[in-house]
């Protein structure tokens, strides 16, 4: 009854039509050609299932070690400051988007000291996935940093936020007087990917400012789109947002996907 | 007008209709984000008590959003027939529950979905519990028609859905092909695009209706675009089947969904005028989630449910082929857990189907919802007691375009195996003569092979 099999592809050849259901396996990550015990998947695929989900559960739950974070980045000299959302823990940020999207108010007076009119601020936030910005936010900064100074963009202290959504970067600008924002964040793991950071800039951030009104650098990890090419694409960005004085669908073309407020949500959209 | 029940010395007050139904509505993360939950145990019974006291007739007085404010209200009120309500008229929400358990069957069903508002059936909802919303939800009858008969008796559907990240063609026909092999694909085969432009709906509307001929699957397919796109696309003359779109209970959530009632009508108008369905012509396919509207800011104070519920209403008001709630898809913030997600599929069955529609649902989690296979496995074994008319198939649970876990083509294999249920008739035959119906061939059909050369 079973048609699976323990190994990718027949073997047979990369060419050519498949002969086999498993031979369906070459055609997509999806996972198709499992076999069959009865009407159920076999032990094998039943497994590697559990193994996806159980490391993407892991991947939300994790938390931000800031001062880890910190002195990899004060080791590029520059300077980090740590601040949290206004959801308490994870539980109350799974349920409370909104407290997720604010700055708790003791550090919106700490980070008021950092005002600097006219400057970039950078934010480096955990969002659904703390470990996969972890690993990659300080390789981000690292490419962005040269080519930053070069442009002339006035750098504030990095900002590592925890407990916090996209949106929470409107309030660290509007406090540092930032002429634009990029958000680093952890975006919510799959089952196929548990890495996977998005960067969303904003000009002119203030509280209240909209999704159609941001761009988005999406899927940035080793297996997607890597940390060097994302960095550059962040640069055009600024470049483009600073040009135009906009983010958002205005600011629209190949090097970036604008974020639409219309037509149909995607899962995506209901979770920033 | 108020409404008040005294429980344990305390009497609670309740304003208004939408928040006697808010307040009555079991637990749920969304009504708490709203804040318009019950605050405690005791208020969420006081106002359920209240609601069992409440005429069916109220429904008919008050609305939860205003007739003025929101053309979802206008076409509930507008389109309620009297006469099918007749028979429960005299009837209380509590008094409902019981005539509905006791001595309604399919046909008295059947003739009463007119008579029913949504806030009615969602009201009554809220005082049931979960064997109560499978044991009424089985006696429902409800049969659709397109290219094959969906909804008979002792059937259950499962559409296919073969959504690749970048609807690769290839990585979309294997996926066909793997859940063609598993039974799947008699409700639709249907696929979520991720790029909505006008060229790449064509070319993959083109492209599965090849396929579907080229195989003469006794099934319909179908794009999920924006309807928008799909009109375009009619207008282009690409093969289109029938019309999704996702819809809500409010005129707001549907304007932010882009579409309105008119939008719909004209879609559903160019659909039937292809004249491309052989046994019937209900043409549109919608879906639905709790929590959408507040996700919009579009929930005018009222509960997740009962909002839910007015989406049946906006779909059937078109006749639709198929409709599901994604009921797990929304997030942990309107439904946070398996208990939540569980209750929530099996309400929005059961009030899709006392309404009158071809319900399915996506019983599904995302990886930040405190859920995992096994509360999909119980939802699944639950619906299909229920009489659902069909649920998803995916390639091993695991939908690697929208990064969420959904039921399987193994899923579907089990709820009809445990069951005794069978695909529609016409597919099931299909599946015989092709030699797949009963196990899955380690050779791939010849016909099969080709398609991926």
């Amino acid at each position: 009854m079973s048609g699976g099999a323990d190994e990718p592809g027949s073997g047979r050849a990369e060419v050519g039509p498949p002969l086999l259901w498993r031979d369906l396996r070459r055609f997509t990550t999806a996972r198709v050609g499992l076999g069959r015990v009865g009407h159920a998947q076999p032990t094998s695929a039943h497994l590697d299932f559990q193994e996806a989900h159980a490391r993407a559960r892991d991947a939300v739950w994790s938390a931000l070690d800031s001062t880890a974070l910190a002195s990899s980045l004060e080791a590029f000299g520059v300077a980090t400051r740590q601040v949290a959302s206004e959801a308490a823990d994870r539980r109350t940020y799974l349920l409370r988007p909104d407290l997720g999207r604010r700055l708790a108010a003791a550090d919106r007076e700490v980070l008021a000291a950092d005002s600097r009119p006219g400057c970039l601020a950078l934010v480096v936030a955990d969002g659904l996935c703390a470990s996969g910005v972890q690993t990659q936010a300080a390789e981000l900064v690292a490419h962005l940093l040269p080519a930053l100074g070069a442009s002339g963009w006035d750098l504030a202290p990095v900002v590592l936020a925890s407990q916090a959504r996209v949106a929470l970067g409107d309030d660290v600008g509007e406090v540092l007087g930032a002429v634009a924002v990029a958000v680093m964040i952890g975006e919510r793991p799959g089952l196929s990917a548990i890495d996977s950071v998005g960067i969303y800039l904003t000009w002119a951030p203030h509280r209240g400012r909209t999704d159609a009104e941001r761009n988005c650098i999406s899927n940035i990890r080793p297996a997607g789109l890597r940390p060097a090419d994302a960095a550059r694409k962040l640069l055009w960005l600024l470049a483009a947002a600073r040009r135009l004085g906009a983010t958002g669908v205005a600011l629209k073309d190949d090097e970036s996907v604008a974020l639409e407020g219309t037509a149909s949500p995607t899962i995506d959209a209901m979770q920033r | 007008m108020g409404f008040a029940h005294t429980v344990g010395g305390t009497r609670y007050v309740f304003d208004d209709l939408r928040t006697l139904l808010a307040r009555a509505t079991p637990a749920r993360s969304g009504d708490l984000l709203a804040g318009v939950a019950a605050a405690s145990s005791a208020e969420r019974v006081a106002a359920q008590r209240a609601l069992a006291d409440l005429p069916l007739g109220h429904f008919l007085d008050e609305s939860v959003i205003p007739y003025e404010a929101d053309e979802v209200t206008r076409l509930i009120v507008d389109s309620h027939d009297p006469r099918a309500f007749a028979p429960v008229r005299h009837l209380t929400v509590g008094g409902f529950r019981d005539w509905l358990l006791a001595d309604a069957d399919g046909a008295v069903l059947s003739a009463l979905a007119p008579g029913l508002t949504p806030e009615m059936v969602a009201a009554v909802s809220k005082i049931c519990r979960v064997q109560d919303l499978v044991a009424i939800a089985a006696k429902c009858r409800v049969v659709t028609r397109f290219r094959n008969t969906l909804g008979l008796p002792g059937t259950l559907s499962i559409r296919l859905q073969p959504n690749d990240p970048v609807d690769d063609p290839k990585g979309v026909a294997a996926q066909i092909l793997d859940g063609l092999l598993l039974g799947a694909g008699d409700a639709v085969i249907g696929v979520n695009p991720a790029t909505d432009s006008p060229d790449n709906i064509c070319r993959l509307l083109t492209m599965l209706d090849a396929l579907r001929e080229r195989f003469a699957i006794p099934t319909q397919s179908c794009v999920l675009a924006h309807v928008t796109t799909t009109l375009l696309a009619i207008e282009r003359g690409a093969p289109v089947d029938i019309v999704f779109q996702s819809i809500g209970g409010t005129e707001g959530v549907n304007r932010s969904f882009g579409v309105s009632l008119d939008l719909l009508r004209e879609a559903r108008e160019a659909a039937l005028g292809l004249r491309r369905g052989t046994l019937g012509d209900n043409v549109m396919y919608f879906e639905t989630g709790q929590g959408s509207a507040l996700s919009a800011e579009a929930h005018h104070g009222c509960d997740q449910q009962t909002l839910e519920a007015r989406a049946y209403a906006v779909a059937r008001a078109f006749a639709p082929l198929l409709v599901n709630s994604v009921v797990g898809f929304i997030g942990p913030e309107y439904l946070f857990d398996g208990k939540q997600i569980l209750r929530a599929g099996l309400e929005d069955h059961f009030c899709g189907k006392l309404l009158g529609l071809p319900m399915g649902v996506d019983v599904c989690y995302t990886n930040h919802a405190e859920a995992d296979q096994d509360d999909m496995d119980a939802l699944l074994t639950l619906l299909g007691v229920a009489g659902v008319t069909y649920v998803m198939g995916v390639p091993g649970a695991d939908d690697v375009m929208l990064a969420y876990q959904s039921t399987s083509f193994h899923d579907g294999l089990y709820a009809r195996a445990v069951l005794g249920k069978r695909p529609a008739p016409e597919f099931a035959a299909w599946l015989d003569a092709m030699g797949i119906a009963r196990r899955t061939p380690e050779q791939l059909p010849a016909v099969m092979a080709p398609v991926l050369a």
